[in-house]
């Protein structure tokens, strides 16, 4: 026992890292509002363009206030600050949600001391954080395992709850694909050696941890280029108010600085600038949240954009094992005869398959399952004989490959039914495997045993076709029976008799043609095909090296889950691009709102202000007016955390019917709703008596 | 009925022209029209090159900027010193330096901006051999740049985006020569006049005065002046005069010569990208802005002038202060419309006199960046920076890296979109600011208030987009305005040209993403929505509080400030 510090208590892991939160969590919402004024710092905000001209603004609007004290001008300041808040507090809220799943993992890298081997084959107590990569280690029931490490020796149980949230234990073994561990986790029973793969600060929860952290979060390549756009949006109005100033001039009239200050933060994109970093970081937390941890947000991203699903036919598409779906009784047997000697058969089979035999038959014939007796023998299958069955007596009942049980029926004296074969053939080209059974010299027919595509898989493939992604599935079937697997999925094409050195190939051939491909894997010859993928989703349990060379690993190891994936990648660019347009569209109010008001007093004749006919929305006065478009640019912002944080609604459809969607809610929503806004802020300031 | 007929006729026109002259640029340009060789080699072979030898952008810019650098000092000292040079049978004197260089700026980026009357101030050598001249390389150049960034396009994993000598040699040879040639035959049959001999003078005996005729090789200049979006005309009247623009057939052969090019740009870029459909795409985003604006204005030409209505003075036949009989006041709101939307601006009427909302028209026309159809070469090039920057906004809003013909729009497209639809309203704003700031720059209106302000801000506007139309009244030819508007016009076409190069080198580099269904699709409707919200919103959203200072308050007050 090496534990030296509390392990952590189940209940406080109980669904893994994924442990969902409100999202207005009150802790969360606390600390948030602390962050929103610590990132008041300018050196923080010059990272936001966009919120860093606002912040110079408001130092603008507040100087003017000194000078020329007016409730107007300070009104305008503290909404100008405001504004400047909301886009730290969205960002906050953001980071909390993420900090408070980080706290959660902390609390299991507990300090813990190792049993490292020394060369001679001794052991010695050293602090984990002390362990280098290389390093030996044993680990017996109850120990807690130091670090990443991959098992060279023994087999054991591990309670991985902390990390997948999934309480029942699994087995890792030394060689094959179920060697990694990870630190943290701990060993139920027997005794491992494990070779430590990862130092202190670089395992897998530390990396779990910064990741949720958003700790060195780098921005996607969209991001950045959005980012630019914003930066571009943002430069031209600067021109655009200045020049306001001589041109006001020309026509008489004196520009007030406090209003053209105003309405330069009204016309930059402060709604994505304020959410963007949010988005960005509420996408990465809902990843999380799936149980999948993805190396980088370029990753993500990337994910919105494949083109080109391979996904592995067991597990994904189809349940882990065959099932018997049929009986085809031959050489006159009924059907029900098959079905009692197949059940006979399978009786004492604890394969899978067995055990669907004997619910097969007793779902179609209700035959009972019966007691294994003294005088019945098992024989099990091996890789010479190809079948199995029991012995009841002298009395001996087989099932199996087809031109194996017939060689021995024939061996033994009997012969083939001669419409044996056509039933086998036709059950092979349908893609199903036959099990001939036999009872005695006596063949009774065939077992159908079918490869079970998983409910609903079709109809998710239906969506990914509709969003011009491609299924490929990969499967080490021959072709025949791939084919027919791949047409009941509704996949789109299929890799069969699947070597790593074919995936690999056609992961490249799509890549030559453009395309972006994800793929799902967990063994170690999988790891250059996760690596050359664009998007390589790693399954928990699988290898150390098949982790590393992916860029995602799924907690849960659930290929299915990258299909979930492409979603919240693409919801993620959804989200910014729809709030880019709203913000954008935005700008046609608050034009109405403030230039009417900023030149009301021009070319004045005989009290006929020519400009007012611009107040469209016949807003009170010059100055509620400006005031109303700024509380309602600063309010929108407040208004958006939520769907910053959740995202856009995404429903997979055709980009066409996406886009239109998206166009009207966003764009001619984003014209219409700052004119209703800014109107009811003005009645209000009116009935507030500020004007 | 008359004028929904030119409509008709035009749009029938236009729309062959579309098709066919289209699909043959897009030949000249890919190499497969050779029945000039004889010239071409020669050519090729004096300047070191050939068709094999593709530039990368990078070289692709170098080239053009210093073709247009010599292009700028040769007109230049041509103006300079045409006093000197023979064909000068009106005994002008030499040009200026300040108005030279406002003029061969003026001349090489394709705006044909004229702080000068040409029968008052340049040779008839200078006309032909400096001014002509651009008239024809402007437009190849603007051509070629739009070429070059529709290979970007076209093609996949390629360094290079073709060369540039090549192609301006191919579209000066197979392209403006003969058009411009059969044209300025139509001219000068029609009445324009095309002579060497210079003035004539008679005895006005009715007035009692000595009327000095000016005279010249107008007719071919036309053509070109026309087919290349130029704009610069002979005479200080430009197409107003009967000189230039004899009939009603020449004024609508002068439309339909300087729409034809920028709209069939569409199609070659479509077939070159392979997918005419694309094209299409942005034809119909042209042709509704196009559309829009010719009947806003037209309707404004319409009515009468809120001024003169003030004093209950009304037309039956809409506003035709300043302009021609001949040809009416819709017919030249659509002319107006036409020659401000490409960057021709070539006028047959004083589009001072327009109303306000009707200069508004013609003013805002310019504003939009030149796109509806733009300039030859400069239109396209300018609406596919537009496209890219919708293309982005729509991608995102899909869920997917935003791509435009398969070819990724990235942080590096983003940024050079953004730059070159930057440069112009940032320029506009920022020289009219000065302009209007300075004792120098406010002494150029001939009005007061709104309207000098419209004067200023549209002359200013015009040169940033490589125009050249006059609003009038802004008296151009002072060292202030000569240089500030040379800047202008320079900024305007070199600012743009080459982060629109560099798009095309930066998407050449790039493989294809194969489409799907999942693909933004930018062939449709909604698309066509899209590029014209984009064009809208940042065209609008940028000089929105500059034309409320101007046309919109006229309009509004309904007083006179003159």
């Amino acid at each position: 026992m090496s534990t030296v510090i509390t392990e952590p208590t189940h209940e406080a892991l109980r669904g893994g890292v994924a442990k969902a939160r409100g999202l207005f969590d009150r802790e969360i919402l606390r600390q948030a509002i602390r962050d929103s004024f610590r990132k008041m710092d300018p050196r923080v905000q010059i990272k936001n363009p966009v919120m860093f001209i606002v912040l110079v603004g408001s130092v603008i609007t507040f100087i003017e206030a000194i000078a020329h004290p007016g409730i107007f001008t300070w009104s305008i300041t503290v909404w100008l600050v405001l504004t400047v808040l909301f886009a730290n507090f969205a960002e906050a809220m953001a980071e909390g949600r993420g900090k408070a799943q980080a706290d959660t993992l902390r609390k299991m890298r507990s300090e813990t001391e190792a049993r490292r081997l020394r060369p001679d084959g001794t052991e010695e107590l050293v602090a984990a954080a002390l362990l280098i990569m290389g390093d030996l280690v044993v680990c017996e029931a109850n120990d807690v395992i130091p670090s990443d490490g991959e098992i060279i020796e023994g087999i054991a149980s591990v309670d991985e709850s902390a990390i997948t949230g999934e309480s029942a234990p699994v087995i890792r073994e030394s060689g094959g694909d179920r060697s990694a561990v990870t630190g943290g986790t701990k060993v139920l029973s027997d005794r491992i050696v494990v070779r430590i793969t990862a130092e202190r600060g670089h395992t897998f929860i530390d990396r779990m941890i910064s990741l949720v952290e958003g700790a060195n979060r780098q921005k996607t390549p969209n991001e950045i280029a959005l980012t630019i756009l914003l930066a571009v949006l943002t430069i031209v109005f600067i021109p655009v108010v200045v020049t306001l100033v001589p041109f006001g001039n020309f026509a008489g009239a004196s520009v007030s600085v406090v209003i053209l200050v105003s309405l330069l933060v009204c016309l930059i994109p402060t709604t994505i600038g304020a959410l963007l970093s949010a988005i960005g970081i509420a996408g990465m937390d809902r990843l999380v949240q799936r149980n999948v941890l993805a190396m980088s947000g370029r990753a993500v991203e990337a994910a919105g954009d494949v083109q080109v699903l391979l996904l592995d036919k067991t597990g994904t598409i189809t349940l882990g094992n065959r099932m018997a779906a049929n009986f085809f009784p031959v050489g006159g047997h009924s059907e029900q005869d098959l079905a009692d000697v197949a059940q006979l058969a399978s009786l004492a089979d604890e394969t899978p398959e067995g055990r669907s035999v004997v619910v097969l038959a007793k779902e179609q014939f209700g035959i009972r399952e019966r007691q294994l007796g003294t005088d019945h023998v098992f024989v099990p299958f091996t890789a010479i004989t190809r079948m199995s069955g029991l012995d009841i007596g002298t009395r001996q009942i087989r099932k199996g490959a087809a031109d194996s049980v017939k060689r021995w029926v024939v061996e033994s004296g009997g012969t083939a039914p001669a419409d044996l074969d056509a039933i086998v053939e036709r059950t092979s080209r349908a893609g199903s495997t036959p099990l001939v059974v036999a009872d005695g010299t006596d063949i009774l027919g065939v077992i159908e045993l079918k490869d079970v595509v998983k409910q609903g898989i079709r109809e998710k493939f239906a969506e990914m076709r509709l969003m011009g992604i491609r299924t490929v599935m990969i499967t080490g079937d021959n072709p025949l029976t791939a084919a027919a697997i791949a047409q009941e999925a509704g996949v789109d094409d299929f890799l069969a008799e699947a070597t790593p050195e074919a995936k690999m190939a056609l992961i490249k051939k799509e890549q030559e043609g453009g395309r972006l491909v994800a793929m799902t894997g967990d063994g170690t010859n999988d790891a250059p095909a996760l690596a050359q993928a664009d998007v390589g989703v790693a399954m928990n349990t699988g290898t150390t090296a098949a982790k590393e060379a992916g860029n995602m690993v799924d907690l849960d190891s659930n290929p299915t889950k990258l299909i979930d994936i492409v979603e919240i990648g693409k919801q993620l660019l959804i989200t910014r691009g729809s709030l880019t347009t709203f913000s954008i569209a935005n700008d046609v109010a608050k034009y109405f709102a403030i230039i009417p008001a900023l030149f009301a007093g021009t070319y004045v004749l005989r009290h006929n202000r020519p400009l007012e006919a611009l107040n469209i929305m016949h807003l009170h006065s010059a100055q509620s007016a400006v005031l109303s478009a700024v509380i309602f640019n600063a309010l929108v912002i407040i208004a958006l955390i939520p769907l910053a944080l959740r995202g856009v609604k995404f429903r997979p459809t055709g980009s066409a019917s996406i886009l239109r969607r998206n166009v009207w809610i966003y764009g001619v929503g984003g014209v219409i709703v700052p004119f209703i806004f800014i109107k009811l802020i003005d009645l209000i300031l009116v009935a507030l008596h500020a004007y | 009925m008359g004028f929904f007929l030119t409509i008709l006729t035009l749009v029938v026109a236009l729309g062959f022209t579309w098709r066919y002259l289209g699909s043959y640029m897009a030949a000249v340009f890919d190499g497969r029209v050779h029945f000039l060789g004889f010239i071409e080699r020669p050519i090729y072979r004096m300047l070191g090159t050939s068709p094999e030898q593709e530039q990368t952008w990078k070289r692709y810019a170098g080239a053009l900027i210093i073709f247009s650098a010599v292009s700028i000092a040769f007109t230049y000292v041509i103006l300079r010193i045409q006093g000197s040079l023979p064909l000068n049978p009106q005994n002008q004197g030499n040009v200026g330096s300040a108005l030279s260089f406002n003029t061969s700026v003026s001349f090489v980026t394709n705006t044909n901006w004229q702080n000068y009357g040409g029968e008052t101030t340049m040779s008839y050598f200078s006309q032909i051999g400096a001014l002509t001249v651009q008239q024809f390389v402007s437009p190849a150049v603007g051509i070629a740049v739009a070429i070059a960034m529709v290979r970007g396009f076209a093609r996949r994993n390629s360094a290079t985006i073709g060369n540039f000598w090549v192609d301006i040699t191919r579209c000066l040879f197979y392209i403006l020569l003969p058009i411009a040639f059969i044209a300025g035959i139509i001219f000068v049959g029609d009445g324009a006049v095309q002579t060497l001999a210079g003035t004539i003078t008679f005895h006005d005996a009715l007035n009692g005065v000595i009327q000095t005729i000016p005279r010249g090789p107008i007719g071919f200049m036309e053509a070109i002046k026309q087919l290349g979006t130029n704009g610069g005309g002979f005479l200080d009247q430009n197409s107003a005069t009967p000189f230039e623009n004899p009939t009603g057939l020449t004024n609508f052969l002068s439309i339909f010569l300087l729409l034809c090019i920028p709209f069939a740009l569409t199609y070659t870029f479509g077939k070159m990208v392979g997918s005419v459909r694309h094209g299409a795409t942005l034809l119909a985003a042209m042709v509704i802005l196009f559309g829009v604006w010719v009947g806003f204005t037209a309707n404004a030409e319409h009515q009468n002038n809120p001024a003169v209505a003030a004093a209950h003075v009304y037309s039956p036949v809409g506003n035709m202060e300043g302009k021609e009989v001949r040809f009416g006041d819709t017919t030249t709101a659509l002319f107006g419309v036409s020659s401000t939307m490409t960057s021709t601006g070539s006028a047959d009427a004083s589009y001072d006199s327009f109303t306000p909302i009707g200069g508004l028209g013609l003013m805002s026309g310019m504003m939009l960046g030149e796109i509806a159809p733009g300039g030859t070469g400069s239109g396209l090039y300018t609406m596919l920076v537009y496209a890219i920057i919708a293309v982005f906004i729509g991608g995102l809003m899909i869920g997917r890296t935003p791509e435009y013909l398969g070819k990724k729009i990235q942080a590096r497209e983003i940024k050079l979109a953004g730059l070159a639809a930057l440069v112009m309203p940032i320029t506009v704003l920022i020289v009219t600011a000065v302009a209007v700031s300075l004792a120098v720059g406010r002494a150029g209106p001939e009005n007061l208030g709104p309207h000098g302000f419209s004067e200023i801000l549209y002359g200013l506007t015009s040169q940033g987009n490589n125009n050249g139309s006059a609003f009038g009244g802004l008296t151009g030819n002072t060292p202030f305005y000569n240089i500030i508007g040379g800047i202008d016009m320079l900024l305007g076409r070199f600012a743009i040209m080459i982060p629109v190069l560099a798009i095309g080198g930066s998407l050449a580099a790039k493989n294809v993403v194969p489409e799907s269904l999942g693909t933004f699709r930018t062939d449709n409707g909604m698309f066509v929505g899209l590029v014209i919200g984009v064009i809208l919103i940042i065209g609008g959203l940028t000089f929105f509080p500059a034309i409320s200072l101007g046309p919109i308050v006229e309009q509004l007050s309904h007083l006179r400030f003159f």
